[in-house]
């Protein structure tokens, strides 16, 4: 009970921290001071107090879309676990479900940007859902390597991969490689700096924030914290993987866990800082490469 | 430790389809020399007791490959004054697509085999023809002689790797004499590209092929 209390409490109040530690170690490595870390927080409460102004042409998707969006990415982060504990929810193929509900978050928003007839917007939709094409065959081979490792069907068995099994060679070869591909897919999937520009606003850059340029007030703010979040439950699958490798066990694995995503932050700042964006036309590649890092190691596990 | 070493052993098919899919060449001098000098240090690992002449061997590995080497083909990048561009045969992609796909299919072949390897190195053979068959991809697909060189170097990556398998039935003598080869072939490798460079004023080795008075 009290385990549930804890990782509720954790995913509603935990994740708008994270792209401020990112922000914060950007401006580091620029010599700036940057925003303070509870920038977002401030941001999304601002935004709630605002009005909102709809254009005329769009329909009720563009309004139900955010919450859709932030209601699957909520679901899905009761279907991963949290430091030790099983998570809220979990049954047999929960990890189709945590796919498909992204999967879900994604359809309404693309369908919300092209609601509003926008040229703009529908560009940046078709490059999102080109993208995430690619993204989920890495997602899957990454999971069917997880699946194989630990022989557990749900998520909350899944990601407890080193601490499972009994080991034999090879098995924490493979688990570096999809550590290695996952962090590239969450560093697409989030849109951050090799695959997407999150501060810029200009045509050539722009996947994500270019779908959602006609919300306003509190949708953008439901928007804004739902990224915050989608940020959170991915992370924390990569985190768990990490985790479980050194078998840590009891309370501390919170704290480790905590630790965990600040670093995850940290490491995508320090990234973003010493990286330029790639060009539209090479993002295909990396998101391949990802792809072939989850892929042979699957054919490693294999052998 | 065996567990570490198979790590090692990912990095390094890692680092391979990195170079692959890469589009600079400095990048991919970079990535080579990293293989470099992870090679070098694997045979501390895998040896379980350390000698000085292995020592000997394995640091001079790390500085020739991870240093020495990279700074010539620097030099030589440098001096030719070219666009950093790799101009590639096939695609970029669909040539890490191959490479992924070689990969692949020698992980399949070598678990066909059976091998009186020991099980600490598993990962070792597949590694090594892997890594070979991808330095004879970069050769055959890339165009600059600067980049063929670096296939060059893949591939003895690759043949090292699998000289570890004899790790104590080499002598040091052997081992420096092959180390020598490498860089005596990188040293002229990297003036023969310089006088390809002022002859045709471009490192494509395709010039080479047109006779002419």
């Amino acid at each position: 009970m009290i385990q549930i209390f804890i990782h509720l409490l954790v995913l509603l109040i935990f994740p708008p921290l994270l792209p401020g530690v990112v922000n914060k170690t950007k401006a580091l490595f620029a010599g700036r001071t940057g925003a303070p870390f509870f920038q977002l927080y401030y941001d999304i409460f601002k935004l709630m107090k605002k009005g909102m102004v709809i254009s005329s042409t769009t329909t009720w998707v563009f309004t139900v879309a955010p919450v859709i969006t932030l209601s699957c990415v909520l679901i899905a982060g009761l279907i991963i676990p949290i430091g030790n504990a099983p998570s809220c929810i979990f049954f047999t193929g929960d990890f189709l479900v945590f796919t498909y509900l992204f999967g879900l978050a994604r359809f309404f928003t693309t369908a919300a940007a092209l609601d509003t007839g926008s040229a703009f917007e529908g560009m940046g939709s078709s490059r999102e859902v080109t993208f995430a094409s690619l993204i989920e065959p890495a997602l899957f081979f990454a999971f069917i390597v997880l699946v194989k490792l630990t022989g557990s069907l749900n998520l909350s068995g899944m990601v407890k991969a080193g601490s499972a099994i009994q080991y034999h060679t090879g098995s924490i070869a493979s688990l570096v490689m999809i550590i290695l591909g996952l962090y590239i897919l969450f560093l697409a999937e989030n849109s951050r700096i090799p695959v997407d520009d999150p501060n810029t606003h200009l045509e050539l850059t722009m996947i994500h924030e270019v779908m959602v340029l006609d919300h306003s007030g509190p949708l953008l703010g439901i928007i804004e914290y739902a990224s915050a979040m989608k940020f959170f439950v991915i992370g924390s699958i990569l985190i768990n993987i990490v985790i479980s490798i050194f078998s840590i066990t009891g309370w501390i694995n919170y704290i480790v866990f905590i630790a965990g995503m600040l670093i995850l932050s940290f490491v995508v700042g320090v990234t973003e800082s010493i990286m330029a964006r790639l060009k539209m036309s090479r993002v295909p590649s990396l998101l391949i490469s990802s792809i072939l890092l989850c892929g042979s190691s699957f054919i490693i596990l294999l052998r | 430790m065996n567990e570490f070493i198979n790590v090692l052993f990912v990095i390094i098919l890692i680092l391979n389809l990195f170079a692959l899919g890469n589009s600079r060449i400095l990048t991919i001098i970079r990535i080579v020399a990293l293989q470099g000098i992870i090679l070098g240090a694997l045979p501390l690992f895998i040896e379980h007791h350390i000698t000085i002449p292995l020592l000997i061997s394995s640091v001079a590995a790390i500085i020739l490959k991870g240093f020495v080497i990279p700074l010539i083909m620097m030099k030589a990048l440098r001096d030719a004054q070219i666009k950093r561009e790799v101009e590639p045969l096939i695609g970029l992609l669909p040539s890490t697509i191959f490479g992924g796909l070689v990969t692949a299919l020698v992980f399949f072949i070598s678990s066909q085999v059976e091998t009186t390897n020991q099980p600490e190195v598993s990962l070792l053979i597949p590694t090594s023809f892997a890594t070979i068959l991808i330095g004879f991809i970069l050769l055959i697909t890339r165009y600059k002689a600067i980049s063929q060189v670096l296939g060059y170097l893949v591939l003895e990556n690759g043949i090292y790797i699998f000289s570890l398998l004899l790790i104590e039935a080499i002598p040091m003598v052997v081992e420096m004499g092959m180390l020598l080869d490498l860089f005596v072939s990188i040293f002229i490798i990297s003036i023969i590209t310089n006088h390809i460079n002022k002859a045709f004023s471009s490192l494509d080795t395709r010039n080479l092929s047109s006779l002419k008075e």
